[in-house]
């Protein structure tokens, strides 16, 4: 038996910006990762991966995040991808205060 | 100290423009990420974590208070305001955002510097003892030799493309302040027969195959440096392996073939080329040499230094740890930490940089250091003007007395900035700083240094670390491995690996204990961690860091 499936996201950063933002079902990137189009099957992030790449003009560095489901949308499993949700620890500086 | 000549700064101008046609083009959508990476790449432009990370090569760890001044402004206008210094005599803006980059570029090349071979697998930024040109154990300054190989392998047609990064120390004392033993190529100033020389070092590294250098020439005179690295290098380029990243080091180049076939190798390329060095390069040496000639040292009287420090313990305190010997009389080398006890080790705010650089220009012959321990140097202070020096220091947060102490921590920018990380080092640094402040024990503890790397690529030199700690990845959570007994002075050692990791809650209480139980272990106050843990070996530092891994065989 195959393994299940674990959710992802597509995420990227922004091409002159550079900051962390992961792409929503409308092909928008958001900078909220709660946002993001949660994907539940291998086939669609495959195919939405090859979107969120189609899209080189504005992002840089397309890849998939393990996510599980939660109340008000993907959480991040590994520590790594939660710290791109937020910035660094030692400033408040980045996602963590910006609107 | 070097001043950019018209051929520096046509190239460094036309560098600046190119990039920035580089990066419209990138935007409009000329250029593909693929395509314009290496062009970003080759200006020092990396993208990190959260954004886009501009290094900034600070030649031999040299800059004048103008630049430093430069620094300050770049922070304020095109970043958050700070900026971090690196173990490379670097600095990095952690926030600029792709447009604004060609501007600062123009920025620094308006006072002499850029970020050209920042990165990539060229020869990178030259890097020198801190105390070079004021330290009184010097046979000659170093920075001229670093001057001429930055322009030697900047642009260098044959080596911008090596199997891998290239990194030259060099250092113009005995005392190795640079980590020589821990580069490609380390170039350590002797004299023999009343000549200035070099020892050269080959093929060390840290990084995840960790190897101290080895001598291929116990001598080299000084007029054979260039055509002797040019063959170093050269060889290089030829046998190092481009099949496997992690094998491209020239480390790896240097174990494989043995230093003897090397040794050939180059013995014989540089016998090849020699003829072909003209003694234009020496010229040039020489006239880089008169622009490093030693300021005009003043004499003064020192009483009312040895006053303060008579009426204020908190000034003689931080005389006692900050300050080394001078080589000019009534001179002091002021080492200022950019270490406070809960910061981010090498980060400094745009108000300390200016400070900084208004103490150089008022009472340091305007001449600033960063050393690759993440610390800023005044290396010519007059003993007489301390105690001013100290308070406008000490008004900027910038007058810890730790140099050397435990609290004085090398710290990588780890994953709260760096893509490459697989766990976070800052905050370790700050918990462990903060942590032995309350203990009010780092005086007693004595010399001692705890490095910290993020990743196997080891930019904190943890392996070099009297203490090193490498953040980890264990099954998706930070772990921490500690080793023990790293040295990266002459004497240059690996630390040996204490055992198992420790996760982010555990390896502070982990550090306390091993540096609570050097305490009970040392002989006397004066053997230091590194003392007692050549003497005693690993077993009892061991014994101290797992105490239940003990009751168990006991039992």
């Amino acid at each position: 038996m195959s393994r299940a499936f674990i959710p992802k996201v597509i995420t990227a950063n922004r091409l002159l910006e550079g900051d962390a933002v992961w792409l929503t079902e409308d092909d928008q990137w958001t900078t909220d990762i709660a946002q993001a189009e949660l994907i539940e099957d291998e086939a669609h992030a495959t195919i939405r991966l090859l979107d969120g790449e189609a899209q080189s003009g504005v992002v840089v560095g397309v890849y998939l995040v393990d996510v599980k489901a939660g109340a008000d949308g993907p959480i991040p499993i590994h520590f790594r991808e939660d710290f791109r949700t937020r910035g660094p620890s030692n400033y408040a500086h980045g996602k963590q205060v910006e609107a | 100290m070097y001043q950019y000549n018209d051929f520096d700064k046509g190239f460094v101008r036309a560098r600046t423009a190119q990039f920035r046609a580089q990066v419209e083009r990138r935007i409009d959508g000329s250029l593909t990420e693929d395509e314009f990476k290496p062009l970003r790449l080759m200006n020092g432009l990396y993208l990190q974590l959260h954004a886009y990370m501009l290094r900034v090569a600070i030649p031999y760890g040299t800059l004048n208070s103008a630049q430093m001044g430069q620094l300050a402004m770049i922070a304020d206008r095109w970043d958050k305001g700070y900026g971090h210094f690196t173990t490379r005599q670097n600095i990095q803006y952690n926030w600029p955002i792709l447009r604004d980059v060609p501007d600062m570029l123009d920025a620094l090349a308006d006072v002499g510097m850029h970020a050209i071979q920042t990165s990539g697998n060229t020869i990178r930024n030259v890097t020198a003892d801190h105390f070079a040109g004021a330290a009184a154990d010097e046979i000659e300054d170093p920075r001229a030799i670093a001057e001429l190989l930055r322009q030697w392998s900047t642009d260098h047609p044959e080596f911008q493309f090596l199997p891998r990064k290239f990194k030259i120390a060099v250092t113009g004392s005995e005392n190795d302040r640079a980590v020589t033993r821990a580069h490609d190529i380390g170039l350590r100033m002797v004299k023999r027969d009343g000549q200035a020389g070099f020892e050269v070092i080959v093929g060390g590294g840290l990084g995840r195959t960790p190897m101290v250098g080895k001598v291929i020439r116990d001598f080299l005179p000084k007029a054979d440096l260039l055509p002797y690295c040019e063959a170093i290098v050269s060889i290089y380029n030829r046998l190092g392996r481009r099949d496997n990243k992690y094998k491209a080091r020239i480390k790896i180049t240097v174990h494989e073939n043995g230093l003897e076939k090397i040794r050939e190798l180059v013995e014989a390329r540089f016998a090849e080329i020699r003829p072909a060095f003209s003694g234009v390069d020496q010229a040039v040496l020489a006239g880089i040499e008169a622009q490093f000639a030693a300021p005009a040292f003043k004499s003064a009287p020192t009483d009312g230094y040895e006053a303060a420090r008579l009426a204020n313990p908190a000034f003689r305190s931080w005389t006692d740890t900050n300050l080394s010997a001078h080589k000019a009389e009534g001179y002091a080398i002021v080492s200022v930490s950019i270490k406070k006890h809960g910061a981010t080790p090498g980060d400094a705010t745009s108000g300390q940089m200016r400070v900084l650089a208004d103490l150089a220009r008022r009472y340091g012959h305007d001449e600033l250091r960063i050393s690759h321990e993440q610390n800023v140097i005044l290396p010519h202070v007059h003993k007489s003007d301390l105690p001013t020096v100290y308070a406008a220091l000490r008004a900027v947060d910038l007058a810890t007395a730790n140099i050397g102490l435990i609290s004085d921590i090398i710290a990588c920018p780890g994953m709260d900035y760096c893509a490459l990380a697989t766990a976070r080092s800052i905050p370790i640094a700050q918990e462990i700083a903060t942590r032995f402040d309350e203990l009010k024990l780092e005086h007693e503890v004595g010399p001692l240094k705890i490095k910290i790397s993020g990743c196997i690529n080891a930019c904190g030199h943890h392996h070099v670390g009297h203490i090193g700690i490498l953040g980890l990845d264990r099954a998706g959570v930070e772990n921490y491995q500690i080793t023990l007994g790293g040295d990266g002075t002459e004497d240059a050692t690996i630390g040996e690996r204490a055992g198992p990791g420790f996760s982010a809650d555990q390896i502070i209480p982990a550090i306390e204990r091993l540096v609570l139980g050097y305490l009970d272990l040392r002989s006397s106050a004066e053997e230091t961690f590194l003392q007692t843990y050549r003497r005693l070996g690993l077993a009892p530092f061991k014994a101290v860091l797992y105490p239940s891994e003990v009751k168990a065989d006991a039992a």
